[in-house]
């Protein structure tokens, strides 16, 4: 059974104050993600992302399509206790103190009486946060906000976790912290599906992606299928401080830095470019295919869809 | 009461506490201290008189303007800072949250009347130095002024439900003021002919009609209130304030929680901001 099956969501706003005119927030989406992964929803500003989560998470109503969530109607209330939601840049009630959210989320979420208080700390000291008993959330950091917002997401167990922009306002340790708590979502049997627009974060922690751009989906795909395509070349490593002439010769594409240097070739001439290191006495790193990475496939969806949409027009 | 219904009420009621909105109490105590001591200095025999009008329209005057202002920022508040999409995407019905913030802030004026209600007979106790059987007569009047706060708040609760908290208050203040003549509209009305006629009474029975909740000068004058005025008074006031929740209950079911653009505005800013930290390698 798939995690979220989106059948069609379709999203359209009415605006403008006097005369009314619509604008496509979401062409109709259908998108599919499977129990037991990371979902990486990747899109620039103004893509769509927040919209299509916000449509999942019921706060928005879709203008045609439906979803299912666990396998339930997505509107469905009960369906919503196996779910954990972080919204994009996350503001709580700043009168309450970390402890004190929780607990109420907990709550909220139908927690057990008995269970709620345990679950509260061992959830502030899994996001990082085990000092903060009696301090309202108005003297929190962003940072710190931000991780009391992934704590609300996982307080309840879910089965199904939704980060909207998990990333922001985390210094790199903090973001270093939400990736390997991503990790143990999933390696704990949850479904991860975040939006993001910072692409290193996707190709690190993802099983599969989708682009969207002016809510439309641009591809869907595993990571390495989206970055195995090998163009035809190597990357060269060894230790040194100069590019040999007999390297030059082979057409190499060669960047010093400190004392490595790297050289891209083609493929053919890997054997060549093996053989006058040698001669030259130069000790070989590495030598790995170049893969496209997910940037380079990101940008180059945008600009097809840009290009469309230019001879369209 | 259905538990979510009463978490989020309880929430509310903890978060007008932490706001300091119960610090109207100090005011209301020094002016009502201030008034019992100059009446007790200058008037003969009218002291009680004073008091309690002075009193009563006080804790009618403080509640609601705490109820418009609270009331009216119930919803929109919680839609402008987003902290409505962590609670709406949990098992929570939107009609639960609309009901449990009614209640925490029904209950939040109820706190308020009740200590206001101890100042009231602190200071008639100061000029009268006893009680008197006819002083309970201000229970009712009390009990009367808690009625209108629930009609105020689900006013509020409705206008927030579709409007800006200025627009809101606008809306309920005009309401509470209307509502505070609605026995001269329907006066007016009676006198009226043709299409006015039919609008004036209209107006005067759609407005709230709070002129009948108001009995305090003639409990001043230790005038006995009715017992089916109390009953009708209590009939009408759940039976406007379930009518006007249920109007927001409706509103807010179909309507889409979108950022309005000042807010889509700061939203940016912040994210633009959270981003200009250098990337993880």
């Amino acid at each position: 059974m798939p995690a979220i099956e989106i059948l069609g969501f379709e999203k359209t706003y009415m605006v403008g104050f006097w005369r009314k005119r619509p604008k496509c927030a979401l062409s109709p989406l259908h998108l599919t993600v499977r129990d037991g992964e990371i979902f990486g929803f990747l899109g620039p500003n103004g893509a769509g992302k927040t919209t299509t989560l916000k449509l999942l998470m019921g706060l928005v109503f879709p203008t045609a399509g439906s979803a299912r969530l666990l396998g339930q109607e997505w509107t469905d209330p009960r369906v919503k206790a196996q779910i954990g939601f972080l919204p994009e840049q996350p503001y709580f009630y700043d009168h309450l103190t970390a402890h004190e959210l929780l607990n109420y989320y907990a709550q909220l979420s139908g927690v057990p009486g008995k269970e709620r208080s345990r679950r509260v700390e061992a959830m502030l000291q899994r996001v990082g946060l085990p000092e903060v008993k009696g301090v309202q959330l108005r003297k929190f950091s962003k940072g710190m906000l931000q991780r009391v917002g992934i704590a609300q997401a996982i307080l309840h167990d879910p089965k199904l976790v939704f980060f909207d922009e998990p990333m922001s306002g985390l210094d790199p340790m903090g973001r270093r912290e939400v990736r390997d708590l991503m990790e143990q979502l999933k390696h704990e049997g949850k479904t991860v599906f975040f939006s993001t627009h910072i692409l290193s974060d996707a190709e690190a922690l993802c099983d599969r992606v989708a682009i969207i751009h002016k809510g439309e989906l641009r591809g869907v795909g595993a990571v390495e299928d989206l970055t195995s395509s090998v163009q035809g070349k190597v990357e060269v490593i060894w230790q040194g401080t100069q590019v040999p002439t007999s390297m030059k010769a082979l057409g190499a594409e060669c960047h010093v830095t400190g004392d490595t240097v790297r050289a891209i070739i083609s493929e053919s001439q890997q054997d060549a470019a093996i053989d006058a290191l040698r001669r030259e006495r130069l000790r070989l790193i590495s030598i790995v295919p170049v893969r496209t990475s997910l940037e380079a496939y990101f940008v180059e969806k945008l600009q097809r869809a840009e290009t469309t949409a230019g001879r369209m027009a | 009461m259905n538990a979510r219904i009463g978490h989020i009420a309880s929430n509310t009621f903890r978060e007008a506490v932490r706001d300091r909105v119960l610090y109207n109490l100090i005011a209301f105590a020094v002016l009502l201290s201030g008034a019992a001591i100059l009446v007790g200095q200058i008037s003969i025999d009218i002291e009680k008189l004073v008091v309690i009008n002075l009193g009563l329209t006080a804790v009618s005057l403080f509640g609601i303007v705490i109820a418009i202002f609270i009331g009216i920022g119930l919803v929109s508040k919680e839609i402008e800072k987003r902290t409505l999409y962590t609670v709406l995407s949990r098992p929570v019905r939107r009609w639960e949250f609309i009901v449990g913030k009614f209640f925490g802030l029904a209950g939040t004026l109820v706190v308020n009347t009740f200590f206001m209600a101890i100042g009231v007979f602190a200071a008639l106790f100061y000029v009268a130095h006893k009680f008197v059987r006819a002083d309970a007569l201000i229970l009712i009047a009390l009990y009367f002024i808690v009625l209108e706060f629930l009609i105020i708040c689900s006013l509020a609760l409705l206008f927030s439900s579709f409007s800006s908290p200025l627009l809101s208050a606008v809306f309920a203040f005009s309401l509470f003021v209307i509502g505070s003549f609605a026995e001269d509209l329907r006066g007016f009305a009676g006198m009226a002919h043709g299409l006015t006629r039919w609008l004036a009474t209209g107006a005067a029975y759609l407005v709230p009609n709070f002129s009948a909740f108001n009995v305090i000068s003639s409990i001043a004058h230790e005038q006995p209130v009715a017992a089916q005025l109390i009953w009708h008074n209590t009939l009408y006031a759940l039976f406007y304030a379930a009518m006007a929740l249920s109007g927001a209950v409706l509103i807010f079911e179909h309507r889409n929680l979108k950022l309005s653009s000042a807010a889509k505005l700061r939203l940016l800013q912040a994210l633009a901001l959270s981003f200009a930290w250098p990337p993880a390698p």
